[in-house]
This record gives C-alpha cells, sequence and structure tokens, in this order.
C-alpha cells in the first residue's frame, strides 16, 4: 500500500554539474523528486536528459570529478544520503536500494558463475548475512531464482552468464536484485534491451514482484507504454529539468507541458493515424544552457518571459486531489490556457 | 499482374555455417537465418518485415542488397536474376536498390565531410554529372543546408545523420530502398521527422520501400503491406490494415499482445487473450515442425512434426497468407 505520509526517497533543488575539458555542463538543474513508500514511480525522458544522472546521484556512484554536486538534498529512510559515511553508503546499496539495468549483458560479469555473484551478493547485502554458511547462501540464492520463475535454479545456478538468453539473463538480474529484499527497487530501462515478446514476459514478471513484496519502485524509461502499465506515478524529465509530474492515469489523459503534449503526439499508434513530426529542433548544450526555460527553444507556445526566466512549479488541482504540477507559464495565471479548466495554484 | 511486381523473392534461404561438429565427419553446424522465404514487393508500395531479432529480415536486406549470396532460391528484379553473375552484381542493378541502415553513427565514416560522403556513390554511378551541383541538390532533396555538406558526421544530431544517409542511399537514383530499422537508433521526438521525410521522398521519387523493422506501431502508421517473420520463416503477410486488425497467425497475435501501448483505443486492438510465453529458440537448433510450437498457445499434435505450408485465407477479403496449421485444416489442405 502506498503511504501518503512518509517520503522513502526525496531530492530536494538537486543540481549535477560535470566539469569537462572546455567548460562545465550543467546537467541536473534544481530537481526536485520523491518516492512514498510502496509506490511505483516512473521517471521519462528522452536520451540525455538526465535520468541516469539522477539514479546515480541518489546511488552516490557518479565519479567526482567530473561530477559535482553544487546544491541540493538526497533523503532515503530519513537519512541523509550526501553526508552518509562509506559503510552506511554500503548497506544503503545493499539493504535499502538495488538497480536493475538496462543491458543484463554488460550487468552480469561474463567469468564467475550466476551462483557466485549471486551468492557474493547475498553474502555482502547486510551485516548478518556475513555470517550465513554455503549452504544457506546456496538456498538463498536458489529461492531468489525460483522467485523469478525460472526452471531448473540448481543448474542455472553453476552457468555462466553466456549460456543463458537475454531474458534469462534479466530475470537473473532481476533475481540479483530482489534477493537483498531492497526498501527502493530502482529498473533503468528494464526491457530496451530485449525482443518486445520477451520485453513483456519480464515486465510482468516485475510488476508481480514488486506487488508481491511491496517495494517502492522508480521506473526509468523512454517508452511512454511501458509507464503507462506500470506505474502510479508520472515524472517527465527534459534537459535536467522536471517538467511535469502526474498520477500515471491522468498524465496519459491531460498532459500539460507542452514537451510532454509533443512527446506523446509523436508515439505512432496501433490504431493508424499517420506519423507526427515529432517535436522540432534538438535538445540544448549542457554548457551553454538557456537562460529560461530550457525547453522554450523547441515550444509551439513560447512566450517572450519563458527565454527570460526558468519557470518555476505550478501546482495544477484536478478533479478529486491528485496532485498535478507542471513546469511551465502557460499555466501561470496571467498567461493562462483557455482550455484547462482547473485551478492553479503556484507554488 | 506480373509487370507492377518489382521484387519477387522465391524460395529464399541463407544458411551460414558457424561451426563444426563430429570428430571424423566434421559435419558443419548451421544457422538457419532464411529459411524458404517467398514474397512479392509491388512497385510503390511500402512493405514491412517485421520480426525479432534472430529472425532473419535484416539478412533477407542484406542479401537483397548483394552483401550475401543466397544458399538457394532467387531474388529477382523487374524480371532480372539479382545474382544471375554471382556477387559481381552489374552496376546498373546496383544502382537501382539502396539501403539505409539502423545506426547513422556507424554507417557514416567518421572522417569523411558529408560531400565526400555523398561524392562517393555519384562518382561510381554518375560520373557525367556535376558532383557539387548534384550534392545540393540532393541536401536540398531531404531538406537539409547546403552548408551541412561541409561538417563532419559527429557534427549532426542523430536524425540529421540518418537523413544524410538517406540522401546517399538517394544518390543514385534507386526505385527501391531498403530500410533497415531506419529510426531504432533515435529519440521518439526526432522519428517523426525523418519517417515523414521518408514518406514524401516516396511519393516525389515514386519509391519502393522494403521497411524493416521490430516496431509495430510504426509499422501500422507506414506499410501497405505487411511480412511477419519468425526464425527465418515467414508466419503471416497481410495488408497492413488487416495484419493489425485481424491478424491470424498466433505468433502474430502475441506480438500484438506485448506492444506497450498509450490509449485505451490501441487496446482494445490487442488480442489479450494471448500471454508472450516461454524462450525464442535458438536459430542453430530450430525445434521440429512448426518453429513456433514450442510457444504457441494453440498447438497441436502435428504441429510438432509438420511443417505448416503458407496457405492462403480468406478473411479479410485480400491477399492474406498464414502459414499455420490451423488454417490448413480450414482450407482442407493436408501438408505431406
Amino acid at each position: 500500500m502506498v503511504d501518503q505520509e512518509t517520503p522513502l526517497l526525496e531530492i530536494r533543488d538537486l543540481s549535477v554539474n560535470f566539469r569537462v575539458y572546455g567548460g562545465v555542463l550543467r546537467v541536473l538543474d534544481r530537481i526536485n523528486f520523491h518516492v512514498l513508500q510502496g509506490e511505483r514511480v516512473g521517471l521519462v525522458g528522452e536520451t540525455g536528459c538526465g535520468k541516469t544522472t539522477t539514479m546515480k546521484t541518489i546511488l552516490q556512484v557518479l565519479p567526482t570529478p567530473p561530477a559535482e554536486v553544487p546544491q541540493g538534498e538526497i533523503w532515503f529512510q530519513g537519512q541523509d544520503v550526501m553526508t552518509m559515511s562509506q559503510r552506511e553508503l554500503v548497506n544503503m546499496r545493499g539493504q535499502g536500494i538495488s538497480m536493475i539495468f538496462q543491458d543484463p549483458t554488460a550487468a552480469l560479469n561474463p567469468v564467475f558463475t550466476v551462483g557466485q555473484q549471486l551468492t557474493a551478493v547475498i553474502r555482502y547485502a547486510s551485516p548478518e548475512n556475513r555470517n550465513l554458511n554455503n549452504a544457506q547462501l546456496r538456498e538463498r540464492a536458489l529461492e531468489a531464482l525460483r522467485q523469478v520463475a525460472l526452471a531448473d535454479p540448481e543448474r542455472l545456478l553453476d552457468s555462466y552468464p553466456i549460456q543463458l538468453s537475454g531474458g534469462m539473463r534479466q530475470r537473473v538480474c532481476i533475481g540479483m536484485a530482489l534477493s537483498t529484499r531492497p526498501g527502493l527497487l530502482i529498473a533503468d530501462e528494464p526491457g530496451t534491451a530485449l525482443d518486445v515478446t520477451i520485453q513483456d514476459q519480464v515486465l510482468r514478471l516485475l510488476q508481480d514482484l514488486v506487488e508481491q513484496q511491496g517495494n517502492s519502485f522508480i521506473l526509468i524509461t523512454h517508452t511512454l507504454g511501458i509507464v503507462r502499465q506500470m506505474t502510479d506515478r508520472v515524472y517527465v524529465m527534459y534537459a535536467g529539468n522536471m517538467v511535469e509530474v502526474a498520477p500515471t492515469q491522468r498524465l496519459f489523459t491531460n498532459p500539460l507541458h507542452p514537451y510532454t503534449q509533443g512527446l506523446m503526439d509523436a508515439v505512432p499508434r496501433l490504431t493508424g493515424g499517420g506519423i507526427s513530426e515529432g517535436i522540432p529542433g534538438r535538445i540544448p548544450d549542457y554548457m551553454n544552457p538557456p537562460a529560461g526555460c530550457r525547453f522554450s527553444g523547441r515550444c509551439p507556445h513560447a512566450m517572450p518571459v519563458c527565454n527570460r526566466e526558468k519557470p518555476p512549479v505550478f501546482q495544477v488541482q484536478g478533479p478529486a486531489d491528485e496532485s498535478h504540477a507542471v513546469a511551465c507559464f502557460l499555466y501561470d495565471e496571467p498567461h493562462k490556457v483557455s482550455n484547462y479548466k482547473a485551478e492553479l495554484q503556484p507554488v | 499482374m506480373s509487370d507492377d511486381i518489382i521484387l519477387r523473392v522465391e524460395n529464399l534461404r541463407k544458411h551460414f555455417i558457424v561451426g563444426r561438429k563430429g570428430l571424423i565427419k566434421r559435419e558443419p553446424v548451421t544457422v538457419k537465418a532464411v529459411d524458404g522465404v517467398s514474397f512479392n514487393v509491388r512497385r510503390g508500395e511500402t512493405f514491412g518485415i517485421v520480426g525479432e531479432s534472430g529472425s532473419g529480415k535484416s539478412t533477407i536486406a542484406y542479401i537483397t542488397m548483394g552483401m550475401y549470396l543466397p544458399t538457394s532460391g532467387t531474388i529477382t528484379f523487374n524480371g532480372r536474376d539479382l545474382f544471375g553473375q554471382g556477387d559481381r552484381r552489374p552496376l546498373d542493378l546496383r544502382k537501382e536498390v539502396q539501403i539505409v541502415f539502423q545506426d547513422p553513427g556507424s554507417s557514416l565514416n567518421p572522417r569523411r565531410t558529408i560531400r565526400q560522403i555523398l561524392e562517393l556513390p555519384l562518382s561510381i554511378h554518375q560520373p557525367e554529372k556535376d558532383r557539387l551541383t548534384e550534392i545540393i541538390r540532393l541536401l536540398e532533396l531531404v531538406d537539409l543546408p547546403p552548408e551541412f555538406m561541409h561538417k563532419y558526421p559527429r557534427q549532426l544530431s542523430g536524425g540529421e545523420r540518418q537523413i544524410v544517409a538517406i540522401a546517399r542511399a538517394l544518390a543514385t537514383n534507386p526505385s527501391l530502398v531498403i530500410l533497415d530499422e531506419p529510426t531504432s537508433a533515435l529519440d521518439v521526438s526526432v522519428q517523426g521527422k525523418v519517417l515523414n521525410l521518408l514518406i514524401r521522398l516516396q511519393r516525389e521519387l515514386n519509391l519502393t520501400y522494403m521497411f524493416i523493422t521490430h516496431d509495430l506501431s510504426v509499422m501500422r502508421n507506414l506499410a501497405s503491406r505487411v511480412a511477419i517473420m519468425y526464425l527465418g520463416r515467414v508466419a503471416e503477410v497481410a495488408e497492413a490494415v488487416h495484419f493489425f486488425e485481424s491478424p491470424q497467425h498466433p505468433y502474430t497475435q502475441m506480438l500484438l499482445s506485448s506492444i506497450p501501448v498509450l490509449t485505451e483505443a490501441e487496446e482494445a486492438l490487442r488480442p489479450a487473450q494471448i500471454r508472450s510465453t516461454g524462450e525464442i529458440p535458438s536459430p542453430v537448433d530450430l525445434p521440429s515442425g512448426c518453429s513456433f510450437h514450442t510457444r504457441c498457445p494453440q498447438v497441436m499434435d502435428h504441429c510438432r512434426h509438420i511443417d505448416p505450408l503458407m496457405v492462403p485465407i480468406d478473411v479479410t477479403g485480400s491477399d492474406h497468407i498464414v502459414r499455420c496449421h490451423l488454417f490448413e485444416q480450414a482450407n482442407g489442405q493436408v501438408s505431406s
């Protein structure tokens, strides 16, 4: 169940820069993000918008330098991640947060068996696990493989990743991620490297497991359809900014930010209707991002104010009390668009 | 009606030898990448080929291009055998069939300017023309400014690079263009621009497209007819509209039900009763009989032993061919 009160993970005003030869790349620009206990959250955006950088910052695995965090806070289970000691970070990554990566082939080490990798993960997940003997570890590893519906787990433990198909490897990765019983599971494009029928199986499995175990879940993807299937609430990211957040159903029926609208419009439909032109232009240069809204150069509704100022986040009160927020001047009172009958409350 | 067929593929096979087994006989281990594929591409249409990785769709493209010789079978282009002279394809036939690859990052030489990239096909196929004016004409054709010719591929965005690759394919003035996953390396907001350019070029230049993709939603909006492939064989061929509204082959239904969609209307179109199960078998060790029987929800006993034939069915009132025992029975045919 979703606990409305306590955020499990909260990011406040986080910025991340990369110092490279020739300047500073301002990749994340004051983003806010939270995940409640038991909530399934989607993070959508196109290549290079900062989705993965956000997750790496949470896990504190960004190489610094070149990365630096000039401002912002990250709170996980009531603890400040930025001030954690190395030992606390290791425990957070083991028991607190697990991650599933896009390419299972790269995520598994080719020279160790599945069993060796899986037991190592379990052993170092928590201090008490370090006292488990080999038989107990093996039992835990078998259990992890059984829950991801892999046939013949005994034999699998002694196989090398190369002996498995792509779908099986991703199942192993899911089993591995869940074997530490994490409070938060992050999946970064978990189906993208797989064929569509296999992706469907893997995502269904992931969805069932998250539901069973009640983990909080962050799904990072650029495929809107997958987010629609698997999450409760969605954040839309563009060029290092969070541009919109809404409950999933609501975002898909009533997208507000021009970028979200453009993105949804650009996806070809199975029902036909032709191919939309997409969004003109390209993502801005992170070295010299626009002073105002980072989308203004491509936005069909851009106004003079958009080039000058960074839009604040406007809370849009829709039907019921679903919280829908959008960072766009169109939803500021003086520029309010007429076709949306909502109460607008600048925050 | 034979003259409106531009490309006729008959019983095409391509087997790759990937190793040898046995101590004495050293029998070859083969991957049957394409195993008995037949279809026709009509002049001016967009013929879609869909399939998952390893289904042989790109192999068909590469054979058509002449990058591989087929193991057996024929491809005729405008009535001429593409492999009549082995791999020495005459220049006038080469210019007719061109290809756009999936990833423009690797299909464009990073050390050549756009001008040099476009010059090469021109110098081979149209040596008599003035190259500079031709390059400017090509860039204009694809809506790129002429000054782009001095740039290197890395200075362009992914979408622009793919547009350059399209311009290069058009440099020889082809009549058939093979598009091998032209937009799968691109973001969805950029994909539309490239696809719409392809649609416009087809209309203006009377091009025929062989469009290969794994994205069924793109296929729905672009193709006039669609062939679906599974493990080197064609499972179903139909007009795009029928293909999506009344898919017949169990594999087509499984594929359609696996696509993540955005709207309720699309969800209604998916055959919900079919859930994807099982693994895709290895192409080295194909299942006997129908290669889909290991995953098919409607598998019957003889599916495991007998390979189904391509049978025309009359559900939709147009050309609709399915390779499945379910429909052989309906038509009263028995395969041997």
